[in-house]
């Protein structure tokens, strides 16, 4: 099987030499053994801790926007008597087509200090003054986050629109009958139904967003003062930016698969719990 | 129609046509920033200007541009082609042999799924670099072809291939790679057009491995090439619109032309 031998080469081999540099300190390519050096280190470093919180607050904000959104929109699209089903679904989607290098830069020119997001708020008198998007820490975390759900929510409703095609369409008929108002036949037919759908979905998502990368490299290269630095952007600093210290980042990566891990299992575990 | 029923129906519309014209205004917003100046583009001007051309011909000169597009088909469609060829016997593979450790091993290849490239990426360039591939096309391709998402999508999706297909087949004496190749293949074009639109948008858009392996301007790729013209201090914003607008239309393009299939394609794969 080459898939496996593949695999092999290019994800288990690497996997453990990562998981070896981990407990390697120093610079460039020297290396020696230091125990729990880096785990000490992470402990008493404030740019990890601050990359760890930016990044688990993208995680809790965007991950449920954009699955609730993303829901919410296939099930508009799954209504067959709904008009302009294609044109809506199509350019729902059509953000996903898009290169990540390319839609960066398209938010970095909308969100400019006088570009076309402050104008329109202007005019609408929705603020009194421009905002400092990607300048102003809070604002370009807000950013960072409209750039990520734009993107994605497209591709999370077709897999949610394509299993809804799925679900029997007698089971809402009978309910429709049985006087069962809309909203409770999303809420005890269409969810319940989507479940398996909907844990991965959070779990692709999960892990997308915990190695969130490009947007914030292209937007705002952790910027403003680390107010958007990534745990991916950091490892990438630590390993090619600055002088490289390899092993630490290799630790720092580890941090990544933990929570993903950690976050995985309670995935599941909320998945089965609702089964129940 | 009850009255709740209306608002709920008014409500639907209202919501689909915002969020479609979220969706589609920064595609319209960089159709006219490729027509205007950089300094007009910040000011927030919305309507065409009458830079067009200027912007295109700073765009082609900015790189060796024939050079960046066959760099980014090559590498795109390539990897494509691979990935496809390998995930799909591979989910095959998984789907149609029984073996003992069947759903061990694919149990393991989804806990790898979960393991970020973040910290794949340092050990990975020192495995290049000791094959002494870094710079080269080979590097760019070669980690991304097992991608373990895809096989899982093929296995998905295989579930739903009749074996009795595959019992005829071997009645007739045909060989498993022929089985493959000429029964399999074509009954999953679907499958095959929703995995194309998928891992060509991926390997088109790829960005971080491609910025670490790809070393020399003669080796970037397209998305490489927008990303360093808009990396400067004082970017270009109507060339990097020009720009961003060659790296979508592939994809776009691929898009339109699968679409059909590939709604049908991530049907299978979610049953």
């Amino acid at each position: 099987m080459p898939a496996l031998v593949l695999l092999g080469i290019f994800m288990v081999y690497p996997i453990l030499w990562s998981l070896w540099m981990s407990f390697q300190v120093g610079r460039g390519m020297n290396f020696s053994f230091g125990g729990l050096a880096n785990i000490i280190r992470l402990t008493q470093d404030t740019v990890f801790i601050r990359a760890l919180t930016n990044t688990l607050l993208f995680l809790a904000v965007q991950v449920p926007v954009m699955l609730v959104l993303a829901l919410l929109f296939a099930n508009a699209l799954n209504d067959s008597k709904l008009w302009g089903r294609g044109f809506f679904r199509t350019a729902i989607f059509l953000p996903c087509v898009t290169s990540l290098v390319a839609y960066s830069v398209i938010f970095k020119s909308i969100f400019a200090i006088d570009g076309i997001a402050n104008q329109t708020l202007l005019a609408l008198h929705l603020i009194a003054d421009p905002i400092n998007w990607l300048s102003d820490p809070f604002y370009a975390r807000v950013v960072v986050i409209l750039a990520i759900t734009w993107r994605w929510t497209g591709y999370n409703m077709i897999f949610y629109l394509a299993a809804m095609q799925n679900i029997d369409r007698s089971i809402y008929e009978a309910a429709k009958i049985d006087g069962v108002p809309a909203w409770a036949r999303f809420w005890y037919i269409t969810v319940p139904m989507l479940k398996p759908v909907i844990l991965f979905t959070s779990v692709i998502s999960t892990i997308g967003t915990l190695q969130l990368f490009d947007e914030v490299n292209l937007l705002t290269m952790g910027g403003p003062s680390d107010a958007t630095l990534t745990l991916s952007l950091y490892i990438y600093n630590l390993s090619f930016k600055f002088m490289p210290s390899f092993g630490y980042a290799a630790t720092v990566s580890y941090v990544i698969v933990v929570l993903v891990g950690i976050l995985s299992f309670i995935q599941f575990v909320a998945a089965r719990d609702r089964r129940a | 129609m009850t009255p709740l029923a209306l608002i709920g129906r008014f409500a639907t519309y209202l919501l689909l046509s915002v969020a479609a014209f979220i969706s589609i205004f920064p595609f319209f917003w960089m159709i006219v920033g490729a027509s205007n100046t950089s300094a007009d583009i910040i000011r927030g001007k919305s309507s065409p200007g009458g830079a067009l051309f200027d912007n295109i011909a700073k765009f082609v000169n900015s790189f060796d541009m024939v050079r960046v597009l066959f760099n980014s088909f090559l590498i795109a469609g390539l990897g494509t082609a691979l990935t496809l060829l390998i995930a799909s016997m591979a989910g095959y593979g998984f789907e149609m042999f029984r073996s003992r450790f069947r759903e061990k091993i694919f149990g393991g290849l989804l806990l790898m799924l979960s393991i970020p490239f973040a910290a794949l990426m340092i050990p990975l360039f020192m495995l290049m670099a000791n094959f002494k591939i870094i710079n080269t096309y080979q590097a760019v391709i070669l980690p991304g072809i097992a991608s373990i998402f895809i096989i899982f999508y093929f296995r998905q999706a295989s579930k739903a291939f009749p074996s009795e297909l595959r019992d005829a087949a071997k009645i007739d004496g045909l060989k498993e790679w022929q089985i493959f190749l000429y029964v399999y293949m074509p009954v999953m074009r679907s499958t095959y057009a929703a995995a194309t639109i998928i891992v060509f948008m991926n390997n088109w858009n790829s960005y971080l491995w491609p910025l670490i392996v790809l070393q020399t301007n003669e080796m970037k790729t397209l998305t490489l090439a927008v990303a360093t013209l808009a990396a400067g201090y004082t970017p270009d914003f109507g060339v990097i619109m020009v720009g961003a607008i060659a790296a979508t239309l592939p994809t776009l393009i691929i898009f339109f032309l699968l679409q059909r299939r590939f709604v049908e394609g991530m049907l299978g794969a979610v049953k």
